[in-house]
């Protein structure tokens, strides 16, 4: 691994406004995926709570991951409301702690705080996996991104390789049946559509993909 | 679709102005979306917060008041209100007694209600208390789902344990009175039609004229079954029987309540009031106090639910007891 190969706060802060694009150009397909099985609001929160993000980031620009990530969290668990808020927000905040006081993480450093930020996630909703939440894309992401980083993939191979999971995990919550969250009322009516977390999620690791290609 | 609105993006905003226009006793917190008695409470009294997704009026800013509420979180439309929210609410109305959360058991309030409490321990400073409304018996409690949701019952839990903290009980006696209301409550509901979110523009879900939802909760979530569209007879049993084969209410009375969804006439919530009152009654269960009208609602949804309530003869006296709210007000 060269010493470049690293996630700097300014690409964080691509990361976060490349998620932030993402999930303004799709709040209606967003919405549209939680009309069907919850209840209609996922695009707008999220579009919203990223809005209010980008622009606390932008009027106080972070000097280190901790702070970036706390001022992310913070925004969006103030921001947003519903199980979106608590839990995108409980993610970054973790991520951030454990990426801590530094102002660049190569691949190892970012999946493990990757990884602690899905342990937040974990905590606050206790999710597992195939309940068809946001933890069907996650995990698999970060799954996919560590067998990466040991096989010696670059950071643009690891992010790239959980962009694939993720995504792959998002199209698997299509079958499933939901057992958390406002879909799990729907009982066996659940499957047959994306679950919208987890497709939000997929969004989240295709931005850091993009940001993070050489 | 066609609403009485500015702009989609500025429904609550817009919404809490009227309701501060409207009542003079009622406070409005425009920055943190907090609804508050202009009044408070005694010192060294409980005071009792709630709070959810907007779309429900006059739940839960309509019971704030005299009686019931001391204030209430305002979400976005159908999104639970935020850590921050509550708990700007929890230390407004602290009267050195304790604070009690009402949530209704939806992922996303009860886990911005445990932020909000976690928070409020952190500062130390107020004792805070949950009571997590689960009353909806359409939902199976089971680890397959995220437990029953709160709906109606929430409404009776506010004007009864709201009157007990009226009367100045302490913080232990408030929880254990909600949480023996819970226990003893059940909900059932079902729509025959879905609901417009402003944001949205469009119905949530597409109901046929032929078709009911029956087992929905109260934010347009179509319901755990879709069934041919019966007369309001076939449909109050098939609300009511549930509830009577998940809760034995023995022979001791009950308040029940029949609420509307927000888009269906009151002539026909008393029409369907009285095709409940007569299953009940055939099933031998008595009704000392009822309740019709729109209290807990789903928007512009058709549809209406049903909430029974074991109710002996305290729980009786503290639902007579004076309110004087937006929703509900009597015997002041």
């Amino acid at each position: 691994m060269s010493t470049t190969d690293t996630i700097t706060i300014e690409g964080f802060t691509a990361w976060l406004a490349a998620f932030r694009d993402r999930v303004t150009e799709q709040r209606s397909y967003l919405t549209e995926l939680d009309s069907a099985i919850g209840d209609a609001d996922h695009g707008a929160n999220m579009a919203r709570g990223m809005a209010a993000v980008m622009e606390k980031v932008g009027a106080s620009p972070a000097t280190t991951a901790d702070e970036l990530f706390k001022t992310v969290g913070m925004t969006l668990v103030t921001s947003v409301g519903g199980a979106s808020g608590p839990l995108y927000g409980t993610f970054f905040l973790r991520l951030g702690m454990t990426a801590g006081a530094v102002a660049e993480c190569d691949a190892a450093a970012l999946s493990s705080a990757l990884r602690a930020g899905l342990d937040g996630v974990v905590a606050r909703g206790k999710a597992e996996a195939g309940d068809k939440t946001m933890f069907d894309a996650m995990a698999p992401a970060l799954e996919a991104m560590d067998a990466a980083i040991t096989s010696g993939a670059s950071l643009a191979e690891a992010t790239a390789a959980a962009r694939d999971a993720a995504a792959a995990g998002r199209d698997a919550t299509e079958t499933l049946v939901a057992r958390k969250g406002r879909a799990s009322y729907l009982g066996e009516r659940s499957a047959g559509h994306l679950d919208p977390g987890a497709t939000s999620t997929a969004l989240l690791f295709d931005a850091l993909a993009e940001v993070t290609a050489s | 679709m066609k609403k009485l609105i500015n702009d989609p993006d500025h429904v609550l905003a817009d919404a809490l102005r009227g309701i501060e226009a409207a009542h003079a006793d009622l406070r409005v917190d425009h920055e943190n979306r907090i609804i508050y008695r202009a009044t408070p409470k005694d010192h060294g009294t409980v005071a009792l917060v709630s709070g959810g997704g907007s779309g429900h009026e006059p739940l839960h800013g309509g019971f704030v008041g005299f009686g019931m509420l001391d204030a209430a979180c305002a979400g976005e439309v159908f999104t639970s209100p935020t850590p921050d929210q509550m708990q700007e609410a929890t230390k407004t109305v602290d009267r050195g007694a304790g604070v009690l959360h009402i949530v209704k058991n939806y992922t996303g309030d009860v886990m911005n209600f445990e932020m909000a409490a976690e928070l409020a321990a952190m500062e130390a400073s107020v004792d805070v208390r949950t009571v997590v409304v689960n009353d909806d018996v359409a939902v199976q409690d089971s680890l397959y789902t995220a437990g029953r949701r709160g709906v109606g019952l929430t409404v009776l839990l506010e004007k009864i344990v709201g009157a007990a903290a009226e009367q100045g009980r302490g913080l232990d006696d408030i929880v254990a009175l909600a949480e023996k209301v819970n226990g003893d409550g059940r909900s059932m509901g079902m729509a025959l039609t879905s609901c417009t979110v402003p944001a949205a523009g469009k119905p949530t879900f597409d109901l046929p004229e032929d078709q009911m939802e029956i087992g929905i909760g109260i934010h347009g979530e179509p319901g755990r079954h879709r069934v041919p569209m019966g007369t309001a007879s076939e449909i109050a049993q098939q609300l009511v029987e549930p509830i009577l084969g998940d809760l034995d209410f023995g022979s001791s009375p009950t308040i029940v309540m029949l609420n509307g969804m927000g888009g269906t006439p009151l002539i026909e919530l008393y029409l369907m009031y009285g095709e409940v009152a007569a299953i009940l009654e055939k099933h031998g269960v008595t009704v000392a106090r009822s309740l019709v009208g729109n209290y807990i609602t789903s928007l512009d949804m058709a549809g209406c639910s049903v909430t029974v309530l074991r109710a002996d003869d305290e729980i009786v006296s503290l639902w007579d007891a004076p309110v004087e709210t937006s929703g509900l007000r009597w015997g002041r």
